[in-house]
């Protein structure tokens, strides 16, 4: 019992102590601007199509139910507002954590997995080069990077999907559609605590995908449980640090 | 011990640097939790020998590797190379011994999102300042001594197992160290493979004035290339000297390895008590 309660604390502290050493080893230079540029690609750029799908529909259904909802009350030209705030606060990094733990964390999990496995983590350590600043450190600061402009693409997307339904299908006013969004929607309260969320949520994501892939068995069945905790483990986390951070922020 | 009888070994003797063993272990001992893997172990090294670390499987000859190189610690004894110990070093120290050494691991053990190419030239990216060119140069270079010339634009998934254990080859030499680890070169390759692999150890080792320990349990193949062979079995040095001596040695254990035979000390079954087999 004790065990089971200690065994959460111990991995959070391994946790710490593994960004600590990701971070204490950070030198700023072309080689690593080069990784961190090429895992943006590989994690980022190749995890845009499900975003920008996902943005859309959401952006779709969040603009229906909240018609029907603000219909009973006469208020359905504040359809914009409403959808705006709950994007660009809570809904954009949200999803967008979620997805990128699902499409990238269990891929940098899996990767970092499988290297181990194949003993590649190991001929590395051999050859001198330290797989924590080689492997883990620019899929963490890609990660980082990444998540921000996911989501940016996620509300845009979402905002378009919301703008096909409430003016296309619902026959809404556009003047009225965007004037709502624009003079409701603060960049400060509504757009940079989403950006800010978006940054903790990157950095939570790359870190637990690294960790677990890390801290890895060298075994097929150890690659499926690095993934599986990756997904799992990440996704609460984002969820809890979202309540921390509204709190925070409103 | 054991190091004494290696100094008398007439390999030794015609070494002319044989004054002075590139690598020394003395009393090396390691345990993996209540299993005592190795059990005082000495072993001298020659500079510019190849020389072969043979035995059963999971009797510890990885292991004697990893502890040489320092990615594991010792539970006693030491490790010294050209006078320097390996065992203590903090990080920095042995990344910078490292740099010094090569590795072949098991399967080779290429960076599956490189190409050959980016393989070989890794570790000078990272250890050294060179331009492009000069690491063009340097890696069609090796490339080519392996017999690999043209093949830098192939992605590791297009090469054979021979082909990927030559160009880890070509990786572990690439920054003219002294010191080449091989372990199990030649496991799960192909008759001709393992002749091409034997023949690139031994001639690298000479042309380039190496240092090779071999891991391995292959008795046939050792014969032809080794200077130098230790057979562990039970954690200890069973037997040593050149495999073609130890074919006629009478220490049951190397006579069941050497031999292949079933029956003999070292053990078949599993042993849960010490966690070997027994």
């Amino acid at each position: 019992m004790k065990e089971a309660m200690l065994s959460p604390i111990t991995e959070a502290g391994r946790c710490a102590l593994f960004l600590l050493r990701m971070l204490a080893g950070l030198r700023p230079g072309p080689a690593l601007l080069r990784n961190v540029l090429q895992q943006t690609f590989l994690i980022g750029a190749r995890s845009l199509v499900i975003i920008m799908v996902c943005g859309f529909f959401v952006g779709m259904v969040l603009a229906l139910q909240s018609i029907n909802a603000l219909q009973q009350f006469g208020a359905s030209d504040q359809v914009s507002l409403l959808v705006g705030k709950s994007l660009f606060r809570e809904l954009g990094p949200v999803l967008t954590a979620l997805l990128f733990a699902g499409r990238a964390g269990t891929s940098i999990a899996a990767e970092i997995g499988l290297m181990k496995a194949t003993s590649q983590i190991d001929a590395m350590e051999l050859m001198a080069i330290d797989p924590v600043q080689r492997i883990a450190l620019p899929r963490f600061l890609a990660g980082l990077l990444s998540v921000p402009l996911l989501t940016a693409m996620f509300n845009a997307l979402a905002i378009l999907g919301a703008v096909v339904f409430s003016i296309g299908v619902m026959g809404l006013d556009a003047g009225v559609f965007w004037s709502k969004l624009q003079n409701g929607v603060y960049f400060q309260q509504d757009f940079m605590s989403g950006v800010w969320k978006s940054l903790v949520f990157g950095g939570i994501v790359s870190l637990v995908a690294v960790w677990y892939g890390f801290s890895s068995k060298p075994t097929g069945a150890g690659v499926g449980t690095a993934t599986t905790n990756t997904v799992v483990v990440s996704s609460v986390l984002v969820l809890i640090f979202d309540f921390i951070l509204t709190s925070f922020m409103t | 011990m054991a190091a004494s009888k290696l100094e008398e070994h007439p390999f030794m003797q015609a070494t002319e640097s044989s004054a002075e063993a590139l690598i020394k272990v003395r009393g090396l001992t390691f345990r993996r939790g209540q299993r005592r893997v190795l059990n005082h172990v000495d072993m001298d090294i020659p500079r510019g020998s190849v020389v072969a670390i043979m035995g059963p499987s999971g009797v510890g000859k990885t292991t004697i590797l990893k502890l040489i190189a320092g990615q594991l610690q010792p539970d006693a004894g030491s490790v010294t190379i050209n006078g320097k110990a390996v065992t203590g070093l903090n990080r920095r120290e042995l990344f910078a011994l490292r740099e010094d050494m090569g590795f072949l691991l098991q399967n080779g053990a290429l960076f599956t999102d490189l190409t050959v190419f980016e393989n070989v030239a890794t570790p000078l990216r990272e250890h050294r300042r060179m331009k492009e060119e000069e690491i063009a140069v340097r890696v069609e270079e090796k490339l080519h001594a392996v017999g690999l010339s043209g093949t830098g634009e192939l992605m590791p998934d297009a090469l054979s197992g021979g082909m990927a254990r030559r160009v880890a080859l070509a990786r572990a030499v690439v920054l003219n160290p002294s010191i080449v680890m091989f372990d199990e070169p030649m496991a799960g390759l192909d008759p001709i493979a393992v002749s091409t692999i034997n023949q690139l150890i031994r001639q690298t080792n000479d042309d380039l004035g190496l240092t090779s320990i071999v891991v391995t349990h292959d008795v046939e193949q050792m014969s032809r290339l080794v200077d130098y062979c230790y057979i562990i079995a039970d954690g200890r040095i069973a037997g040593q000297g050149h495999p073609d001596e130890l074919r006629g040695s009478d220490n049951p254990a190397v006579k069941q390895f050497m031999n292949g035979h079933v029956d003999g000390p070292i053990p078949f079954h599993y042993d849960q008590a010490s966690g070997a087999a027994s």
